[in-house]
């Protein structure tokens, strides 16, 4: 494997140094402190209007440091980390500790290996740049000749490999090294009735091997006939429908719908709809869903989270019932249990907090033709683009990039861009049809200013109505 | 007085030279027929959150950063690096060098040009924010909880009351002789309080945001927090319809932030704006007028300079509905035929400049907010808005999201409405403006906001 030999996989803190920055920053009576270093490597490229515009390279290294004082947090990041560095982030952090008092703790680490989900066979910096820039011109020639009025096309190549460590005072010292890769083709296309766009994302935990299995000419391809369909579509209906959303992006339904509510830290300040719901049913049973940080080559996959606990499987909902919500170290401490291994961050420069990681709902034994062929009217949603939440009154919107109606039992007419809204208790009743055909769907989810990627997933399924919000009828 | 919290912050932040010396002399570095520009950045920061009666989490942190880009033959290559150590900004250069034979040559595709513009006196840096002690912001912090948790007894929960500043300085330094320097502080705090009746609950969000910590108005933050959840409490959904929607100054912000980002020269250029060949045509009702001024002191993006070094100046885009023209950076100027606008932005060291707005401003109208509510009589009131990056298409014009607030009955506030969307396409929604309210907030982000009626939207709700 790769990271036996790499260099780079020098301990980005020494183990003695860690032990001595844990325990300066329990100098003023901290109960838990916690050192989080990031060394962060990356290259990016862009096409855009048929030229190589740039390729961009990046580093970023640093750690921040984390202090628990009963109810409180501490927490100061340096992109220094040297001991001196590193001491001076842990008296920051420490100081939230006003009174002092108790003595500095004796620190004492254990380093301990964690399984990697996502083994990385090429590693992005073992590539010529050459080949990663070919992949650009690759996708822009593909893209335009899907059709003429394809007026303008970016692509976008990016890698980034996340070397982490993590050590606390209760003896954890964990490291990670995080690979992951990116394509996204983005097309805009001219007709009578103005411009339309059309794009198409691929992003795994893995390294340059993605281009075993993705094929940026497809890549290109789809998301060129997104936006060629799109000429010819009509304002999107207005007002409560059926809608069935196609395996894959209509993922993003579950992370709104329930995933964001489903998070301790808005159930611990009584701000979801989900407070007190464990052992209720609070969805149709047809729905089984799962957050997952260990499914190989996932977009949110990773060997530990970003606190240094080994990812999990976490069923959230099963067969409509809720069983569980998702934690980090602070939520799951309050409640005297154990994280589920969702505390996760942007960055050094971030404290953790409660979030997903790879959320999909299990397959249903229906046939997706069928579910579409027994919808007599409604829409059909072959893309999704992001959401939003507010998890307090349950609301949630997603929005169509790719959608058409649904008459008689079959896709007709294809549907200008629109944003559905729902309330996530009500919709995850809704859900009357699951198919047997999962897939999943890369996604960047933010969170109080903190972006991570996600994975998103589910079959075909059919909501019996939601309010799909567009225009027709003017 | 020592403060631990401040342990971290660089001993010389304030003082910008230190930044443009490093600035100009690894731009002095640059090579016969290369252009080579550095960004430099440095920022202190520190965000307090209380809950509950107590200090939730205190975070301080100081960062700096570069960014280095080379052109050379019209290539251009780009590296940032999170440190300002020598062998750091060294490494930099050396990868910003290494991928410039990888871009596709284009001789348009050069630094900005020294264009004799003079600089405006902006000063948007309020030393207090690094002399206020740590304590003191805790304080706010606490004091902006107990003010939202007392406001009405209906306050079940207060989720977040924070507090944040930041103090920034950034240089740029060129091989074109380009060199400036700016720094800025920002102070905010912000607010959720969850209002609750039965089983039932509603959020509200407030914040205030200034230059310096003194003059923070925490109760209004409160207040504004308290008043949109409370008044949302039995709230449903609307039937779906044709209506007059009035845009809550903040959701105004929201729109002409998309708005904006189709007036980028850049977007024009390459084919996406629904603007592009339309200059001199009427793209909006009369009474819209769109300035972007930087040099305007109040906007919270007001700064001497864009972020290719010229100087920022006063850009009409839409006088009385008519389309003037667009905000460029140098490069797009160029392909376009024309010169830059000094509207350069850029995300931080981490990113290249792009064409941008950064104070947009839509003239005031004649009328206040009750005002407009008398003169439309029956219209939706929208408090918040959702998922504008998921239902807004800025190429398209395509504009659906969801929304929440109140009907307005004869003139006046009525029933709460939520779980509802209004949709229409940019274009018609400029086409349409009904009244522009006196009420101008000067907001974070690129745009100001105020009150603003838009005629014949679709809802869709039940």
């Amino acid at each position: 494997m790769g990271q036996v030999t790499d260099p780079s996989s020098a301990a980005l803190v020494e183990p003695p140094v860690v032990e001595r920055v844990l325990a300066a920053a329990t100098a003023r009576g901290a109960e838990f402190a916690e050192v989080f270093a990031e060394d962060r490597r990356g290259i990016s490229a862009f096409l855009d209007d048929g030229k190589v515009e740039e390729l961009s390279s990046g580093r970023d290294r640093g750690a921040g440091v984390r202090v628990v004082v009963g109810e409180t947090t501490g927490y100061a990041h340096t992109a220094d980390l040297s001991e001196a560095g590193l001491l001076a982030a842990a008296e920051a952090a420490a100081a939230v500790a006003r009174e002092g008092g108790a003595p500095q703790k004796v620190v004492s680490v254990q380093a301990r290996s964690v399984p990697r989900h996502s083994p990385v066979e090429v590693y992005p910096e073992d590539v010529a740049k050459a080949r990663k820039i070919e992949l650009l011109g690759r996708a822009d020639e593909t893209a335009r000749a899907e059709g003429g009025a394809i007026s303008q096309v970016s692509v976008n190549y990016a890698d980034s490999r996340r070397r982490l460590l993590v050590a606390n005072t209760d003896g954890v010292l964990v490291s990670d090294d995080q690979v992951r890769s990116r394509f996204f083709v983005s097309c805009v296309a001219v007709g009578d009735t103005g411009m339309q766009t059309g794009y198409q994302s691929e992003a795994f935990t893995v390294g340059f091997e993605m281009f075993e299995v993705v094929d940026v000419e497809e890549t290109a391809r789809k998301a060129a006939r997104r936006a060629l369909v799109k000429l010819s579509a009509r304002p999107a209906p207005s007002g409560e429908l059926p809608v069935v959303l196609a395996r894959g992006s209509g993922g993003v339904l579950f992370h709104e719908a329930c995933g964001h509510g489903l998070e301790a830290d808005h159930i611990v300040k009584d701000a979801s709809v989900y407070v007190g719901q464990v052992g209720a049913k609070v969805a149709s049973p047809l729905v089984t869903l799962v957050d997952d940080g260990t499914v190989p080559r996932e977009w949110g996959t990773s060997s530990i989270d970003d606190e240094g606990r080994p990812a999990q499987r976490n069923v959230l909902i099963e067969q409509g019932e809720l069983t569980d919500y998702m934690w980090d170290f602070l939520r799951a401490r309050k409640e005297g249990r154990s994280s589920s291994g969702n505390g996760r961050r942007q960055s050094y420069r971030h404290l953790p907090m409660v979030r997903m990681t790879n959320t999909f709902l299990l397959n249903g034994d229906e046939d997706p033709e069928e579910i579409v062929a027994q919808t007599p009217s409604g829409v059909f949603v072959a893309q999704l683009g992001g959401g939003q939440v507010n998890t307090t009154t349950g609301d949630f919107v997603f929005g169509t990039t790719e959608a058409y109606l649904i008459e008689n039992g079959h896709v007709t007419e294809p549907l200008r861009d629109a944003n559905l809204i729902g309330n996530g208790p009500e919709v995850l009743r809704r859900i009357d049809a699951v198919a047997g055909d999962f897939a999943m769907m890369p996604g960047t989810c933010g969170k109080d200013g903190q972006s991570v990627p996600v994975g998103c997933g589910q079959p075909t399924l059919r909501v019996s109505a939601i309010t799909v919000g567009g225009t027709a009828g003017d | 007085m020592t403060d631990p919290a401040l342990a971290a912050v660089h001993s010389s932040q304030g003082d910008v030279s230190e930044l443009v010396s490093l600035a100009t002399k690894v731009a002095g570095a640059a090579r016969s027929g290369e252009q080579l520009e550095v960004y430099v950045y440095r920022g202190a920061e520190i965000d307090v959150r209380a809950y509950d009666g107590e200090v939730e989490s205190l975070s301080s942190a100081a960062s700096a950063g570069v960014g280095i880009r080379v052109i050379s033959s019209g290539r251009q290559g780009f590296a940032y690096a999170g440190s300002l150590d020598d062998h750091v900004v060294a490494e930099t250069l050396a990868e910003a060098r290494d991928n410039v034979a990888f871009a596709t040559e284009d001789p348009l595709v050069a630094l900005a040009e020294p264009d004799g513009v003079p600089a405006a006196d902006i000063d948007v840096w309020d030393e207090s924010v690094l002399t206020t002690p740590t304590t003191r912001k805790v304080d706010l912090a606490l004091e902006l909880e107990r003010l939202t948790r007392g406001a009405d007894s209906r306050i079940r929960q207060v989720s977040s009351a924070d507090y944040g500043d930041v103090a920034a300085e950034a240089a740029i330094a060129t091989s074109a002789g380009i060199v400036a320097s700016s720094r800025r502080t920002i102070c905010s705090v912000s607010t959720e309080a969850i209002a609750g009746e039965g089983p039932e609950s509603q959020s509200g969000y407030g914040f205030d945001a200034t230059r310096g910590p003194d003059s923070l108005d925490l109760e209004r933050a409160a207040a504004d927090a308290t008043r949109r959840a409370v008044r949302m409490l039995g709230a449903t959904k609307a039937k779906s319809g044709r209506c007059v929607v009035v845009l809550d100054p903040r959701v105004t912000s929201t729109l002409l932030a998309i708005v904006s980002s189709a007036l980028s020269g850049e977007a024009v250029i390459k084919g996406r704006s629904m603007f592009a060949g339309r200059v001199g045509e009427a793209v909006a009702d009369v009474a819209v007028t769109l300035v972007d001024d930087p040099t305007d002191i109040r906007s919270f993006g007001a700064s001497a300079y864009d972020a290719e070094g010229l100087a920022c100046r006063r850009n009409v885009l839409v006088d009385a509905g008519v389309l003037q023209g667009f905000v460029y950076d140098s490069t797009s100027a160029r392909r376009a035929g024309t010169s830059s606008t000094a509207s350069a932005v850029r995300g931080g060291y981490a990113t290249t400049p792009g064409a941008g707005c950064r104070a947009l401003l839509l003239s005031p109208g004649t009328l206040g907010e009750a005002e407009i509510l008398a003169a439309v009589g029956e219209a939706l009131y929208v408090q918040s808005v959702t998922g504008v990056h998921s239902g807004v298409n800025p190429v398209s014009g395509d504009f659906s999201v969801g929304a929440e607030g109140l009907m307005v009955r004869n003139g006046e506030w009525a029933e709460p409405v939520r779980e509802v969307t209004i949709a229409s396409t940019l274009q018609r929604m400029l086409q349409s403006v009904l009244h522009i309210g006196l009420d101008v907030e000067w907001l974070p982000g690129v745009a100001a906001g105020q009150t603003l009626a838009i005629d014949a939207m679709s809802l869709s709700g039940s």
